[in-house]
C-alpha cells in the first residue's frame, strides 16, 4: 500500500468553526483514514508536529505573537499549506478591531466599557502580545491554497481533500466559493 | 440591409448603431463581467472589471462603441485572470466581511467573485477606517464596502433629481461624500422609495429592518450565477433603449 498522506491541523485566531466543520464530513472521515494519517492536530491533541507532512490546514487569522511563532513553525513542517476559512484567508471578524487603534480597543474591553468590574488592562507575561492589527495568515507565511467560506462546508473540505489524496491538482467548483 | 456585426470570442454578435460592445452583447445574451455598469444609466467605465480586447488592444465593453468587423476577446482565461485581479483589489480597498454583511448572497462583487473563481485576496489588506452613517431612519451608508462605482451617484442626480451622493478625493483617498451641509444622510432629501438606495451593486446602501430576510440557499446568488441572473435582468433594458 501507498505511504499515507500525513494531515495537521492548527487553529489561531479563530473559533474552531472549521474544525468543526471538517468533522462535518462524517463517516467519510474512514474513507479518509484509509488514505491519510494526522499528526499535529487540536483532535489528535499532537502539541506539535513529528516530522515533515503533506498538508497543514490553517484555521483563524494572526493576532498575536504566540500565533505568528505558531504559524511560522506550523509552515516549515508542511510541503502544503492551506488557509481554511474567512479569518485565515482575510483576517475575519476579529479585523473588526483593525480600523481602531489597539490601547483604544484594550481600554474599551477592560477598562471603560459598560459593565467593566475591577478595571484592569492583563498585563500578565504568560499572556502572548497582541499585535496592532489582526492579520490574514498569508500576510505572514506563504499559502498554496485558500478554502473560503465561514466556515468553508464539509463538502468543500472534502472535495478539497478528495482531489489531493487522488494526487490531483484540487481546484474548488464555482458552486463550492462561498464566503459566508 | 445587413446588419452590422462583429465577433466576441469568434461568434458573430449583430448591433445597433450606436450601441457599446457591452449592449450589444447583453442583447445577444453574453455575460462579460461588469460592476459599474447598469444598463439603465449612463456608463461610468470606472471599475475595468469589463476588461475585453478590441482588435488586438484593452478597452472597457461598458463605454466602448461596438463597430462593424471588430474582434473581440471576452472569455479568455488571460482576462478574466485580469478581472479577478481587480476584484481582489476591490475586496483588500475596502473592509469587506461577507460573513457579517446583509448584502451577501445578493451583492455582485461578491458573486462576480465567485463567478471569477476568486478564493483570496493575494494582496495585504488596507482595513481603511470609513465612517458609517445610520443617522436616516430608513437608510443605511456603510462605508466600508463602497467600491465607488457612482451608480447611486447617477441615480440620485439623473433619475431622482436629488443630487445626494458623490465621490470625493482620489485614487486611495476616494470616498463617498453626502451632499448636506452636515454630511449626513439624515439632512438630505433622499427616501427609501428613491432609485439612489436600490442600486447599489455591493451592501454600502441598504434600506433597514431588512436584513438577512431570505435565508442562505436562496438568495439570488446562491440560484444563480452572476452571468445568468445579471444577463436576465439586463437585456429587457437593453431592447428597450435601442428597440
Ligand atoms: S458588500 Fe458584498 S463583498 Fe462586501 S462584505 Fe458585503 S457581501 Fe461581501
Ligand atoms: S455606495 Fe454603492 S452605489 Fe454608491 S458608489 Fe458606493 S458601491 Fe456604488
Ligand atoms: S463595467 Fe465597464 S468599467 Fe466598470
Amino acid at each position: 500500500m501507498a505511504e499515507k498522506l500525513t494531515i495537521a491541523t492548527t487553529s489561531l485566531a479563530g473559533c474552531f468553526g472549521c474544525h468543526m466543520s471538517f468533522l462535518d464530513i462524517d463517516e467519510r472521515i474512514l474513507a479518509l483514514a484509509e488514505v491519510a494519517r494526522f499528526d499535529r492536530s487540536p483532535l489528535t491533541d499532537i502539541k506539535h508536529c513529528r516530522d515533515r507532512v503533506d498538508l497543514g490546514l490553517v484555521e483563524g487569522g494572526v493576532c498575536n505573537a504566540e500565533n505568528v511563532h505558531t504559524l511560522r513553525e506550523f509552515r516549515r513542517h508542511c510541503r502544503i499549506l492551506v488557509a481554511v476559512g474567512a479569518c485565515a484567508i482575510n483576517g475575519g471578524l476579529p479585523t473588526l478591531r483593525n480600523p481602531i487603534a489597539l490601547e483604544e480597543c484594550l481600554q474599551e474591553a477592560y477598562r471603560d466599557g459598560i459593565g467593566v468590574e475591577n478595571p484592569q488592562i492583563p498585563d500578565d507575561v504568560e499572556l502572548p502580545l497582541l499585535l496592532d492589527k489582526v492579520h490574514p495568515i498569508h500576510e505572514v507565511v506563504r499559502v498554496d491554497y485558500s478554502l473560503p467560506g465561514c466556515p468553508p462546508s464539509a463538502d468543500v473540505i472534502w472535495a478539497f481533500l478528495s482531489d489531493l489524496a487522488a494526487g490531483g491538482e484540487p481546484s474548488l467548483p464555482r458552486e463550492l466559493i462561498h464566503y459566508d | 440591409m445587413t446588419r452590422p456585426t462583429f465577433q466576441i470570442d469568434g461568434k458573430p454578435v449583430t448591433f445597433t448603431e450606436g450601441q457599446t460592445i457591452m449592449e450589444a452583447a447583453t442583447a445577444a445574451g453574453v455575460y462579460i463581467p461588469h460592476l459599474c455598469h447598469n444598463p439603465e444609466f449612463e456608463p461610468h467605465g470606472s471599475c475595468k472589471l469589463c476588461t475585453v480586447k478590441v482588435n488586438g488592444r484593452n478597452c472597457s465593453a461598458c463605454t466602448f462603441p461596438a463597430a462593424d468587423g471588430q474582434e473581440v476577446l471576452n472569455d479568455t482565461a488571460e482576462l478574466n485572470e485580469l478581472r479577478r485581479t481587480i476584484t481582489q483589489m476591490l475586496f483588500v480597498e475596502g473592509n469587506h466581511l461577507c460573513p457579517s454583511c446583509e448584502k451577501s448572497g445578493n451583492c455582485q462583487l461578491q458573486a462576480a467573485a465567485y463567478f471569477l473563481g476568486m478564493t483570496d485576496a493575494h494582496f495585504p489588506f488596507f482595513y481603511p477606517r470609513r465612517e458609517l452613517d445610520a443617522s436616516h431612519p430608513d437608510i443605511l451608508l456603510d462605508r466600508d464596502r463602497c467600491i465607488f462605482c457612482a451608480l447611486c451617484v447617477r441615480a440620485s442626480r439623473d433619475v431622482d433629481g436629488k443630487n445626494v451622493f458623490a465621490i470625493g478625493g482620489r485614487g486611495i483617498d476616494s470616498r463617498l461624500i453626502v451632499n448636506s451641509p452636515s454630511g449626513r444622510l439624515a439632512d438630505t432629501p433622499i427616501a427609501a422609495t428613491d432609485k439612489a438606495t436600490r442600486v447599489c451593486p455591493v451592501g454600502a446602501i441598504l434600506i433597514k429592518r431588512h436584513g438577512f430576510e431570505v435565508p442562505i440557499g436562496e438568495r439570488v446568488y446562491d440560484r444563480h450565477t452572476i452571468a445568468e441572473e445579471s444577463l436576465e435582468r439586463e437585456e429587457p433594458i437593453v431592447e428597450a433603449r435601442h428597440g
